[in-house]
């Protein structure tokens, strides 16, 4: 701890840095709980899915207050002021599938104005809106987007770790294919997931929502031994999975460790070996049966060599992009092409981790960068090669979140990176994990090819 | 009744250490405990019970009277697994490996842990016999002034303890020096000894870089490669060395030569043949047969680390093959010399010549280091590995010596 984190930490420097707005940030709720308050459901000409999801996920939705002039009230002052909610809402689910025009967005803002300052905290804005690719006509498509924008600046305006993201509902879609996604975005496994937008379509293969989707499913996850990797086998393990944590020999007493605190088991593999994915297929056959096939891998296993371009040499930049893209890209050739004992199941998840760093670039990450961009669109390219099959695939781009790695980042920077947020707080490793296991849920299956940034909607590759 | 074939599934061992190393305030205990749950987490076992966990270790206190007991329950297995604390000396670890095989064959178990472990940085301090009796009356007197009375007959020099030494008692000579006679009398050079010493650190760097203990061995306490051994060693480097064992100009044994303490716990998965491939488990090689011998090392007629030289004839005889039916030997290297002794004396005793093409090819001993009780299950993992990897039908010959005069040797097959 430097000199100034111990000053931070002192009463009278808790004060200058609540002066200086640096108050401690707001706590957000987390894991498989649903908010307090009720779900307000918000629909505008031609919903209808929100109500059916909610409907699906025992959920009795409560009347939105709109802000129309008559329902205004006057100050001591005279001035307007918009109706206020008595209790205070935990969600609401604005339904705008329907909306093509314009003027429709009205109907947006007054239903989001009331909840701006009334919703308790950690509440949701849940906002969903026909894609813009199924849409015909120049108004339609523009509105579509229009709604990201209102997405976008809801989510940096709410306040007390309250979120707001937008779901495209894809053509064809339905309540079912939905729930998985509704019900991830209202209970606390979204926690550090805002200004998001991603697009959910028709279930490959439909699958009903289940409290342990995991249960009698095994799931393979690369770099399990420590920080976000032992959190993403610890989720999977909660929600019933058989983890097989994988990562370096080097690192194998803490894989151990994760391995038997979910009675799952350990590979200690160097996923860069050329024969990375036929050990990962022979060990799951060997240990949890020669029936068993792999229902997801996470790969999350990843390493950063961090320097300015103009330091970077070949060593630094070969084995950046070695692990952390074309390691996967084997492994996940050869467990799709052989249909092996242990290989991937008919209908398999593949999930990777792309980076904020990514999406906007980051002084000294060009090669890590490099890598994790070329993860995005490694999910795009192969949701198009796999179009015709029942495996889904995608990625969560994680912004900055709390682990051994940031914490090594020196103070001032790391709470400029921390802060840099519309959540003002760095994440939890489980809130990569939550994101992840949603993605691999069995009900989810008409999520593919999407990259959802676990961010707090950080400033860095909006 | 039919014959069950028990066989070597995988094993798991920790990176071995020198004494006063980075285990060095690790206890026996906790490595046997590390060994094990290393084993659980790689054949995915938490909370599974197998029907017997036996191990032992060389080094013991007389808190560890239940040893490997107490180190399951500190694991991920099932409480319900049964254990048993065996000691053979260094010959522990292939002793348990033998005595849990032979229950898989007579049908007491199906599946079974074996191994060792031993700490000598967690080495017992004996204290002076004295003292040991003053206390034990201390501990009897009911008054005051009888507790004083015993107090007053400690001396100061009662109260230094005993340093612990591995020292043959009916000799008195430790076991090195015991070592020093034999490599003298079978006219052992250090030449030879170096070289066998260079190859074994060699060979054990070329097995770690080619990642074939990546599935044998769970790093501990921050150490995840065996911590002794010397990749960049040379004859050059070890001819600098002084004798450590010996006297005079014979003296040919260095601590180059030699292992040294070593603090690690190793461990093996034994099962039977159709459970394991029920399970679907590598099936790396049976256990064929094993044979102990000991040697009259007291009246000087016979050496004291040479009874494997006993015991390997027997055993040959007893399964029909020769030195050149195996494709792998593996001669626990104690010391070089005993390596280079035995194979003189195999050769001699006209048992046969092994091909030193074949002996201790991924490193032995001197460069892995010695945990006592921990090498046999070291050496049956790795070898069963070797065999396996060679194919259906290699045989592999492992040969033990230990303390007390005694030899443990067994045969290994691939299945």
């Amino acid at each position: 701890m430097d000199i100034l984190e111990t000053l931070y930490g002192t009463r009278a420097g808790k004060f200058v840095a609540n002066k200086a707005g640096l108050a401690d940030p707001p706590r957000l709720r987390r894991d498989r709980v649903l908010p307090t308050g009720p779900v307000v459901l918000g629909e505008l000409d031609g919903a209808g899915i929100g109500h059916a999801t909610l409907e699906l996920l025992g959920i009795t939705p409560g009347q939105p207050t709109l802000d129309l002039p008559e329902n205004r009230t006057r100050d001591e002052n005279g001035r307007e002021q918009a109706p206020r909610y008595v209790t205070k809402p935990g969600a609401i689910v604005v339904d705008a599938t329907g909306v093509r025009e314009i003027v429709q967005l009205e109907g947006i803002r007054a239903l989001l104005r009331p909840v701006m300052r009334g919703l308790e905290p950690s509440g949701r804005v849940i906002i969903l809106a026909a894609d813009a690719s199924a849409v015909e006509g120049l108004e339609a498509k523009a509105v579509a987007q229009g709604i990201d924008g209102i997405n976008r600046t809801v989510g940096k305006e709410l306040r007390a770790g309250s979120t707001s993201n937008l779901v495209f509902v894809g053509d064809g879609a339905t309540a079912a294919d939905l729930a998985s996604t509704l019900s991830f975005l209202l209970e606390g496994r979204s926690a550090f997931v805002s200004g998001q937008t991603w697009r959910v379509g028709p279930q490959k293969v439909a699958h009903d929502l289940d409290a342990k989707p995991f249960a009698g499913r095994v799931v393979v996850v690369t770099g399990a031994a420590r920080g976000i990797g032992a959190a993403i086998a610890r989720v999977f393990g909660r929600d019933g999975a058989t983890v097989v944590a994988v990562d370096m020999p080097q690192s194998g007493d803490a894989l151990a460790k994760v391995a038997n605190e979910l009675g799952g088991s350990a590979l200690q593999l160097d996923i860069t070996a050329a024969d990375a994915g036929e050990r990962i297929a022979a060990h799951v056959a060997s240990r949890h049966g020669t029936e068993s096939r792999i229902w997801a891998i996470v790969h999350n296993a990843g390493i950063t060599r961090d320097k300015l371009l103009a330091n970077l040499d070949e060593k630094r930049w070969a084995s950046v992009l070695d692990v952390n893209l074309a390691a996967e890209m084997r492994i996940n050739a050869y467990l799709l092409s052989h249909n092996v004992p242990g290989g991937l199941a008919e209908e398999a998840r593949i999930v990777g981790i792309a980076s904020t760093s990514g999406v906007a670039g980051n002084k000294g990450q060009t090669n890590y960068a490099a890598s994790k961009a070329g993860v995005m669109g490694l999910v795009w390219a192969m949701r198009d090669e796999l179009a015709d099959r029942p495996i889904t695939v995608n990625a969560v781009a994680p912004g900055f979140i709390e682990t051994e790695m940031t914490a090594a980042i020196p103070f001032i920077s790391r709470e400029i990176f921390r802060r840099t947020n519309s959540l003002s707080q760095g994440g939890n490793p489980v809130d990569v994990a939550e994101t992840l296991a949603y993605l691999c849920g069995p009900a989810s299956s008409g999520v593919d090819g999407q990259v959802i940034r676990v961010c707090g909607q950080n400033l860095v590759g909006a | 009744m039919t014959q069950r074939r028990a066989v070597i599934v995988g094993g798991n061992r920790t990176p071995f250490v020198k004494a006063g190393g980075a285990y060095a305030s690790a206890s026996a205990q906790d490595l046997l405990t590390a060994a094990l749950d290393g084993l659980v987490a790689r054949f995915g076992l938490a909370g599974e019970q197998v029907d017997e966990v036996v191990a032992g270790a060389v080094l013991k206190h007389t808190r560890d009277f239940n040893l490997t007991r107490e180190a399951v329950l500190g694991s991920s297995l099932s409480p319900h697994t049964p254990a048993v604390d065996l000691a053979q000396a260094c010959g522990t670890g292939l002793e348990a490996v033998v005595y849990a095989s032979n229950k898989i064959r007579l049908g007491q178990a199906d599946v079974a842990i074996a191994g060792g472990v031993d700490s000598a940085s967690d080495a017992p301090i004996v204290v002076t016999e004295p003292l040991r009796r003053a206390l034990l009356k201390l501990n009897r007197a009911r008054t005051l002034p009888d507790k004083l009375k015993a107090l007053s007959r400690i001396r100061p020099q009662d109260l230094a303890p005993v340093p612990p030494a591995v020292v043959e008692p009916r000799t008195g000579l430790s076991m090195g020096e015991s070592q020093a006679l034999t490599t003298k009398k079978w006219g052992v050079t250090r030449e030879a000894q170096d070289e066998l010493s260079v190859a074994s650190h060699h060979n054990l760097a070329a097995a770690w870089n080619a990642g074939f203990f990546d599935d044998l061995v769970t790093g501990y306490l921050g150490v995840a490669r065996d911590a002794l051994l010397r990749p960049d060693t040379s004859m050059e480097a070890l001819a600098k060395l002084r004798p450590v064992f010996g006297r005079g100009d014979g003296a040919t044994m260095t601590a180059g030569n030699s292992t040294a303490l070593t603090d690690g716990a190793a461990v093996a998965l034994v099962a039977e043949e159709s459970y394991a491939r029920g399970r679907g488990w590598p099936v790396l090689a049976s256990l064929v047969d094993a044979q102990v011998a000991a040697s009259d090392y007291v009246t000087g007629a016979e050496d004291l680390l040479l009874a494997p030289v006993r015991a390997i004839p027997q055993l040959l005889e007893r399964n029909s093959l020769t030195l050149d039916d195996f494709d792998l030997i593996e001669i626990h290297e104690a010391f070089a010399s005993t390596v280079l002794a035995t194979l003189k004396a195999l050769e001699e005793g006209g048992v046969g010549t092994v091909d030193r093409a074949k002996l201790n090819v991924n490193g032995s001993s001197l460069a892995a280091g010695h945990p006592f009780a921990a090498t046999g299950g070291r050496i049956v993992a790795s070898l069963a590995k070797m065999l396996a990897e060679r194919g259906p039908g290699s045989k592999g010959l492992i040969s033990i010596c230990a303390a007390g005069g005694q030899g443990v040797v067994a045969i290994l097959e691939a299945v």
